[in-house]
């Protein structure tokens, strides 16, 4: 069996004379958050400027690092002992970089992040000591924003695929039990142990059995998955290979969301690559072993996340799940015994078989072992995609990486799990991130995007919001989903509106035991969670909603006015200006008002009006609130 | 059969489980699936226009009338619908005069609503055209509308 010695050998040359050469190299975070924030700008003035500056650089696509909020990132690496990581690089602060960086000896410590290389950087913190990468193990995110994904020589110069190698060498028996021992569980959300669904396809009966990647992340507010593929591609697919081989499965899937592009046109390229180092097809390496991979793109609809709808979908049918058993492991995809897993769990993988189980079950609590990625977005300072091992508090998350909550506001819960999720409150804070304890708090791990939420949040809405998502995404088979939903919704819709009554909480709470315990499948049966865990944790919202009228978050728009303060109103007619439906008058230099009946409480008058006045407010019920608002403390809540 | 669908066909086995990936094709082509589209490939894969007509509106991803020039897709996932994404959408639909899921009468803007671009760190975000505008605000939209007017769709 030919090992890929050379490749290797050569992938380490190409490596180390990128990192130790004489040429400076610019590593550009372009992921599509990158490039939301402007980052192929910067490429481009960056090598124009390179150009007629006559200075001989690399310049590497690389993907995210993590802290989307200081998009754009770049690495710059002068020489082996001076490399410096950029936040919020704009083509002005690139060209003045280069200026004082690259050509003189200032490193323009005012836009650095950290200092990426082993030498002491006058005025620069180390990377690794910044507070924001402190507390995250960053495991299978561990090439994610350092290399190229495009080319599999900074793969291969990484270990990459020396996991798999070594899952052929041992044979799949071994496989199987080192990944038993590891005590990798699914990172799509339920959890279940990864070698225990394997060992069920194995012994399943059946010629021809099938893998497929689940990559069709569509919760909203989660992007891991988008991240790991744009950063990292072929660590899902080495993954891949191992779980195939140790299966026993020579057919391969990727279900990817048409909304990630750039994810799809990275895995093509990668495949392309892994076929030219005989990664793929037939007889792979010489080993008898055969695996071919086909990408299948989703075409938009959520409740293709669940197997057996995903199943349906690949088969070029309405994805609608069917009941289960059997399962798809016995008999899934054409029938055959099928292993669907989350991109996460797959790119596990090729560190378990590098590093040894021991090594992975290091990281994590008892029961959750490894690490876990979570998209932390909403009102939180630090947005981005972090990587931490299972067992740390909310809290942990939330301020210490997270910084906590913007704008001096009060933390008020974190939503995890998505439409399936729930919510946590803020009392709550010191709940540890593993399997289990999300469960018992009401809500799940899901796949991992982690929405904080202030005070300025109506869990209420939430509440709606995301039932009108999964009412929307309901396929509409089974009558629980398909009419509890919607019934569920419209009550939520009488009290954002302020038409209910107390007695509807008690029918939410029964019609979403009805949904939750009648439903086919996991859309169905989870769809009552943002209900059931925000009604048990702020029922006094509600009820203030019901029995006041009033939203106390300023959310529910009909529950709300807009006014304009006379004494403080100055005349200058901005707010006036820019109403879309002509509800303000007032003649200038004398105070404005608006007419309730025509205000469509867009808020266009409130973010309009001069800091100086502050004239507009809102009241909600017996509720007054200006903005901006009294400063309050974001210090972590004392437990 | 028009050269285009014929090309496309030409990359698929003409069976069941590549029907969505050629529906997907057709829209990237024609920028939606036309009623004479749907009859060619229904007799293509011996698989009834009913039948296609259902699996293609199940999913959210194709159209059945002409896009327009633009196409703005407002993301409302959770971190956008938090940071005020409904706001961002209703701004737009009062100043195209449209809905979401409707095309302007000078077919220069398509408006969507979308569950999630992924871009979440980014809230509110908006896609013009496959590019992705971050942290948006009502009072940005003007200038985005601007930029967009004279432009044709790419796409």
């Amino acid at each position: 069996m030919n090992s890929l010695q050379d490749n290797f050998t050569n992938a380490a040359k190409i490596w180390q004379q990128l990192q130790e050469g004489d040429l400076p190299v610019f590593y550009v975070g372009t992921a599509t958050c990158g490039r939301a924030a402007g980052a192929l700008e910067v490429k481009d003035r960056l090598q124009e400027y390179l150009k007629t500056k006559n200075i001989k650089a690399e310049v590497i696509e690389v993907g995210c690092l993590g802290p989307c909020f200081l998009e754009p990132l770049v690495i710059v690496q002068k020489d082996t002992t001076q490399r410096i990581c950029y936040a919020n690089v704009g083509p002005d602060q690139i060209t003045e970089i280069i200026d004082k960086f690259i050509l003189g000896s200032d490193p323009c410590s005012q836009w650095a992040l950290g200092n990426m290389s082993s030498a002491v950087l006058e005025g620069v913190t180390e990377f690794q000591k910044h507070p924001l990468i402190k507390s995250q193990v960053r495991n299978v995110l561990h090439n994610c924003g350092l290399i190229d994904p495009e080319n599999i020589d900074h793969y291969l110069a990484q270990k990459g695929y020396q996991g798999f190698l070594h899952a052929l060498e041992i044979g799949p028996d071994e496989t199987l039990s080192i990944v038993k021992s590891s005590g990798l569980r699914g990172r799509g959300g339920a959890g279940f142990p990864t070698w225990k669904k394997w060992d069920f396809c194995r012994l399943a009966p059946g010629d021809i059995k099938y893998l497929i990647c689940n990559a069709d992340e569509g919760d909203p507010g989660a992007f891991m998955n988008r991240s790991l593929i744009e950063g990292d591609p072929h660590a899902l697919l080495e993954g891949m290979l191992i779980a195939a081989f140790t299966l026993g499965a020579s057919h391969g899937y990727i279900y990817c969301r048409a909304e990630y592009p750039l994810a799809l046109h990275r895995l093509d390229i990668a495949i392309k690559q892994m076929q030219n180092l005989d990664l793929l097809g037939e007889n792979i390496r010489g080993s008898g072993f055969n695996f071919y991979l086909t990408i299948k793109k989703g075409a938009g609809a959520f409740v293709c996340g669940e197997e057996t709808a995903l199943i349906a979908s690949i088969e070029g049918r309405r994805g609608m799940p069917r009941p289960r058993p059997p399962f798809p492991a016995v008999k899934g995809l054409w029938d055959q015994p099928t292993v669907i897993q989350n991109v996460e769990t797959l790119a596990n993988l090729p560190l378990i078989l590098r590093n040894g189980a021991e090594w992975f079950a290091n990281f994590g609590s008892s029961s959750s072992k490894g690490t876990k990625t979570f998209a932390l977005a909403g009102k939180i300072k630090n947005t981005g995609l972090i990587e931490v091992p299972l067992g740390i508090t909310l809290k942990e998350i939330i301020y210490d990486i997270g910084g906590g909550i913007p704008d001096d506001k009060s933390f008020k819960a974190v939503q995890t799990g998505g439409p399936s999720g729930g919510c946590i409150p803020a009392e709550k804070m010191d709940l540890t991130v593993d399997y289990e304890s999300l469960n018992e708090a009401g809500s799940i791990m899901g796949s991992g995007g982690m929405i904080v939420l202030d005070e300025d949040t109506c869990v209420v809405d939430l509440a709606q919001y995301f039932l009108s998502f999964t009412q929307e995404e309901s396929c509409g088979k089974c009558p629980p989903c398909r009419i509890g939903t919607r019934a569920m919704l419209s009550i939520l819709k009488k009290i954002t509106s302020g038409n209910g009554q107390l007695s509807d909480l008690d029918q939410l709470e029964q019609i979403a035991s009805t949904v939750r315990d009648g439903s086919l499948c996991a859309l169905g049966q989870t769809a009552p969670n943002p209900v059931l865990t925000t009604l048990r944790y702020f029922r006094r919202e509600y009820e203030e909603h019901i029995e006041n009228h009033q939203c106390p978050a300023f959310v529910c728009n009909s529950l709300i006015d807009y006014h304009i303060d006379p004494d403080r109103c100055a005349g200058c007619g901005a707010c006036a200006k820019v109403c879309p439906v002509q509800a303000i008058s007032g003649t200038r230099k004398k105070p404005h008002t608006i007419d309730p009946n025509t205000c469509i409480r867009c808020g266009m008058c409130l973010s309009t009006c001069p800091e100086v006045y502050a004239a507009v407010y809102r009241t909600s019920g017996s509720l007054t609130r200006y903005e901006p608002q009294r400063k309050k403390s974001s210090s972590p809540p004392s437990a | 059969m028009t050269s285009s669908l014929t090309q496309i066909l030409e990359r698929y086995h003409l069976e069941r489980a590549s029907l969505i990936p050629i529906l997907q094709d057709i829209q990237e082509k024609d920028g939606y699936l036309s009623p004479s589209a749907l009859a060619q490939l229904s007799e293509k894969l011996n698989i009834s226009d009913n039948e296609i007509f259902g699996v293609a509106t199940f999913y959210s991803q194709f159209r059945f009338h002409p896009p327009g020039e633009n196409t703005i897709q407002v993301c409302l996932g959770t971190a956008c619908h938090v940071r005020g994404g409904h706001q961002i959408l209703g701004e737009l639909e009062q100043r195209l005069g449209i809905t979401a899921g409707q095309t302007t009468h000078d077919k220069k803007f398509d408006l969507q609503r979308v569950a999630c671009l992924g871009c979440c760190a980014l809230a509110p975000v908006v896609k013009v055209n496959g590019d992705i505008h971050a942290k948006m605000s009502t009072r940005k939209i003007p200038a985005l509308l601007r930029k967009y007017q004279g432009e044709r769709n790419p796409e």
